[in-house]
């Protein structure tokens, strides 16, 4: 059996898991202060 | 600690740490993952699938380190009825849940080449996956009480202690019951691995914690400005009525 397909499934996950974690709480977290900075104007 | 208690005084600290820690994981999880696909070994025993670990392991250890966050939090918030610790646990459980996801995947992925089955009721699987039922019915419990608006989280902190009974048993579960999963290869004191393997897998551990340290600041930012948000609005519509 060829490991390597299960290796890079697992890091393909993991990276895509992380960098799409980081992302979505970036915008989640810039949607929310831009938010609170229009309704202080 | 309590200095940083202050939610203004936490956003001015948070506003430096936030891109620090999550540039800096990236980076240093990108070197880890790098070495341990094209610079590390293969085992002897496991071949080239041990590169595996290097994902897998450090996803488990913020796994449950994570949930002790919640729970720690947690308590403080039950306790002392701190906000910012509330707030903390809110932020923490869906990175912890991710991290449980992403352990539970690449083990299972671990699993079809080494043991031949990508899974069985094994005690260390099954703790696993109990912790990862636990982190939803946290979030969900924590998401009920928001769109309610009454006591500020009580439940979910409670149901989050609760839940710490499942730590140790996740810790022990391969010395309890010596099923499928390994026993432990590092430990406090001594390491069982290779330095060759030893350096990627402390490298993507690294990297793994800052990059869920800087997800956690974004998360509470966002949520202290909701609520900021939310109590402006309110302040405004009470000022028009």
């Amino acid at each position: 059996m060829t490991h390597a397909a299960f290796i890079y499934g697992s890091y393909a996950l993991t990276v895509a898991g992380l960098v799409g974690t980081v992302a979505w709480s970036f915008a989640a977290m810039r949607r929310a202060e831009a938010s609170t900075r229009d309704r202080r104007r | 600690m309590h200095r940083f208690a202050n939610p203004a005084r936490f956003l001015r600290f948070a506003r430096v740490l936030t891109p620090l820690l999550t540039v800096a994981g990236l980076l240093t999880t990108a070197i880890g993952l790098w070495i341990g696909l094209f610079a590390s070994p293969p085992d002897y025993q496991q071949g080239d699938s041990v590169r595996i670990m290097y994902v897998h392991v450090p996803a488990a250890w913020l796994a449950s380190g994570g949930y002790l966050g919640v729970a720690i939090a947690s308590a403080v918030a039950l306790v002392w009825r701190h906000p910012l610790a509330a707030v903390a646990a809110r932020a923490i459980a869906p990175v912890g849940a991710l991290f449980t996801a992403i352990c539970l995947v690449t083990g299972s992925l671990w699993g079809r080449p080494t043991w031949g089955t990508y899974w069985v009721w094994d005690a260390r699987l099954t703790s696993m996956l109990v912790l990862l039922f636990l982190y939803l019915g946290y979030l969900a419990l924590a998401n009920a009480e928001d769109e309610r608006g009454g006591e500020a989280g009580r439940g979910s902190a409670i149901l989050a202690l609760v839940g710490v009974v499942n730590l140790p048993i996740i810790k022990f579960s391969v010395e309890w019951w010596h099923t499928l999963h390994q026993g432990p290869s590092i430990t406090l004191t001594k390491s069982a691995i290779a330095p060759s393997m030893l350096l990627p897998l402390m490298i993507s551990l690294a990297g793994f914690t800052l990059v869920f340290g800087g997800v956690v600041l974004m998360r509470m930012r966002a949520a202290l400005a909701r609520t900021r948000a939310t109590a402006r609005s309110l302040r405004l519509a009470e000022a028009y009525a």
